[in-house]
């Protein structure tokens, strides 16, 4: 940055006005600021902005920082389509998408094993790996901003609990052990994200206005019980069906059909898109309540918006992903330690590094103990935890 | 109450003719009473009792009264950040609590005591928040909207004049109370509001910057009429800058006038209950209040 160096010296160079109040004419020149203080006539001429634009985020480093991590996210897709099983050489997984594209495939008679592989099971699974991981970590800055709480994130209000309970009862009630396969599931877990967002607003809102703390201290308790409530479900299913549950409550990624997914994309892109239209909002509101008030921002109304878009969006992540943990939490704040604060940054960085990683921790859980799988929830906590104890120990500033 | 409408219709008449626009008064507070709503707690204090006053526009008013007295919570219902229970606020002629928050932070500008800020927005990032209520925005407070070149001017003349255009840059969670302070009167001060609310601005300021606080909050009541009303423990301060001053009590206004009017050591040593010492400043003339000092410290 040595522009910014480079300007604001002179500038502060000039704001130095150790000129004795005395000397200052004490006579109003009416619509003249220069006849009232001449020397400071030339600060106010001197603002030309060029110090400030440097310190602000830029259409420019928007568009770079972006291009970058859309870069980076198409990078590690292909790393991510190589590896499994059975592994594909990246040549190969350019001539699939070639075909693909030039509708070849089924010109052979013989079934094309690496397409087949790419196309209908390695794909839209990481697909549905990257939706989740841009929707949790999206969800965990919205949250963050929106409590004023770095801690924050879809799993601190009890939301996803909420939503897993759900589920959970839909597979007590014989829904099934698959999760996406059954499309009963993720109404079930939905309802349940509404049902935690229900209970948390109007026990936080039994004021006249939503205090942030109780809001926190609701999830809280919300959480506890609903565990509780899962854990039981739990313990009383048959062995075989309480397997599939806790893998999904652990937070497990498969291979969804292009149809239930395209139906995913679109419900959450709605979701998305309307808490990206909040950015303002929430870079406001993350300067406090009441100030966030006298800027003019409408709070109560900002708070149930966001906070019903998060909850919507939690809702269907859990029920098609169970509980992925961290990302929520993790990845807003690493982006934010690069990126600023600036949330028009914020957000759509965060979804893409989110979008990222869960695709890179979803090949390690499938690949690590090949053929054999381990929740994706276990690699994202194991990656999770150790940065959170970092910034526990070494970065207590950056936390509430 | 029939006596406040009759006086509010003859002001009403008399104004007529003048041009409403110069005439109202910046602030018309009628016999405001507030109290914390909280259930449970028997809690029937009142924290503002049948307060009333007037400031007109351009006028720099000073709040003070010993602990608890009422005087943020007064300043909150000013800043439309809490609902008075009974009574009227008028701003510029118009009750306070019909008037949208978004009109209401293009005419009011609020620093609060509390700075402390969690997230690392840059300075210039934070002051240029103050530019929020003049954008427009519609129902979706409106996309990206980069800011505008004037914004930005507007951001860093404010900067400049509270001296924190080198501290552009840095995050605000990085820097010292004092320069988070002088970061949130800026980030007031690019709000471009008529009416300027001050929780103790000055208090974690060294000498110089208070000082520069002052003489900048006293060229912009000069330069565009600027109304300050301003809460703080420094009765010199008050009394050396403000052209009025409202001494509050247990929620209750006890005195309200000029500095000379106010700062006497009668009334203050019935408020604040301990001995001062009030004398006249050499250079100003006006009134200056000391600590008693050693040996004279018990009551009055």
């Amino acid at each position: 940055m040595p522009s910014i160096r480079k300007c604001s010296v002179p500038a502060k160079a000039l704001f130095i006005h150790e000129v004795p109040l005395k000397q200052r004419p004490a006579t109003v020149q009416p619509g003249s600021c220069a006849g009232v203080l001449p020397n400071e006539s030339c600060r106010v001429d001197s603002a030309s902005g060029i110090v400030a634009q440097g310190a602000i985020l830029t259409n420019s480093r928007w568009m770079a920082t972006l291009g970058i991590l859309a870069l980076t996210a198409v990078t590690v897709s292909f790393i991510c389509l190589h590896f499994g099983a059975q592994p594909i050489a990246y040549g190969e997984i350019l001539r699939v998408f070639v075909d693909a594209m030039n509708r070849k495939e089924i010109n052979d008679g013989t079934a094309d094993v690496a397409s087949t592989i790419l196309l209908q099971v390695r794909m839209p699974r990481m697909l549905l790996g990257f939706l989740v991981g841009c929707s949790l970590a999206t969800v965990g800055v919205a949250l963050q901003a929106l409590l004023r709480n770095p801690l924050a994130d879809p799993y601190v209000l009890g939301v996803s609990s909420g939503a897993a309970l759900g589920a959970a009862v839909g597979v007590l009630l014989g829904a099934g052990t698959t999760f996406l396969a059954e499309t009963a599931l993720p109404v079930c877990g939905f309802a349940g994200g509404l049902l935690a967002l229900v209970i948390v607003y109007r026990m936080a809102a039994s004021y006249e206005q939503l205090p942030i703390h109780s809001l926190l201290l609701t999830g809280v308790i919300l959480n506890a019980v609903f565990s509780a409530l899962i854990m039981f479900i739990t313990s009383i299913l048959e062995p075989n069906r309480s397997y599939g549950m806790m893998a999904w409550l652990m937070g497990t990624l498969t291979a969804p059909t292009y149809g239930s997914l395209a139906g995913l994309i679109v419900y959450l892109s709605i979701g998305l898109v309307l808490l990206f239209g909040q950015m303002w909002a929430l870079n406001i509101l993350a300067l406090g309540e009441e100030s966030a008030r006298t800027l003019g921002i409408d709070t109560e109304r900002a708070k149930r918006s966001i906070f019903v878009l998060a909850a919507l969006v939690t809702g269907a992540v859990v029920s098609v992903s169970g509980m992925i943990g961290f990302i929520g939490m993790v990845v807003p704040h690493a982006v934010r330690l690069v990126t600023g604060a600036d949330h028009r940054l914020l957000l759509p960085a965060s979804a893409l590094v989110g979008g990222t990683f869960l695709m890179g921790a979803d090949t390690i859980a499938r690949t690590m103990i090949s053929p054999a799988e381990i929740p994706v929830g276990i690699i994202t906590a194991l990656a999770g935890g150790p940065f959170f104890v970092y910034l526990l120990l070494w970065r207590k500033d950056r936390l509430a | 109450m029939s006596e406040l409408s009759d006086s509010r219709s003859t002001r009403t008449a008399m104004v007529g003719s003048v041009g409403v626009l110069q005439s109202w008064p910046a602030y018309d507070v009628q016999s405001v009473r507030f109290r914390y709503q909280s259930r449970g707690s028997d809690a029937t204090r009142w924290i503002l009792e049948d307060v009333s006053f007037c400031v007109q526009e351009g006028e720099v008013l000073g709040i003070v009264g010993p602990n608890g007295s009422g005087k943020t919570s007064l300043l909150k219902v000013l800043a439309r950040l809490m609902r008075p229970l009974q009574g009227r606020i008028d701003l510029f002629g118009q009750e306070l609590a019909s008037r949208a928050q978004q009109e209401v932070a293009r005419l009011v500008g609020v620093v609060q005591q509390d700075t402390q800020q969690l997230f690392p927005f840059t300075v210039a990032e934070t002051v240029l928040m103050g530019r929020f209520p003049h954008r427009p925005h519609g129902r979706w407070t409106g996309g990206f909207g980069w800011e505008d070149q004037e914004d930005v001017t507007i951001a860093e003349q404010a900067m400049m004049m509270v001296d924190i255009l080198h501290l552009a840059h840095r995050p605000v969670t990085d820097l010292s109370g004092g320069e988070r302070q002088r970061a949130m009167i800026a980030r007031a001060l690019a709000q471009k509001t008529k009416v300027l609310l001050l929780d103790e601005p000055t208090a974690f300021l060294d000498l110089q910057h208070q000082v520069e606080i002052c003489s900048v909050l006293l060229r912009l009541k000069e330069e565009s009429r600027l109304t300050v009303i301003l809460v703080s423990h420094d009765l010199n301060l008050v009394s050396q800058y403000c052209d009025r001053i409202l001494l509050l009590d247990r929620g209750r206004v006890v005195r309200l006038g000029r500095p000379e009017e106010v700062i006497e050591p009668g009334t203050l040593e019935s408020v604040y209950r301990c001995r001062v010492l009030v004398d006249r400043h050499p250079n100003t003339g006006l009134p200056r209040v000391t600590l008693p000092g050693r040996g004279l410290s018990g009551g009055t």
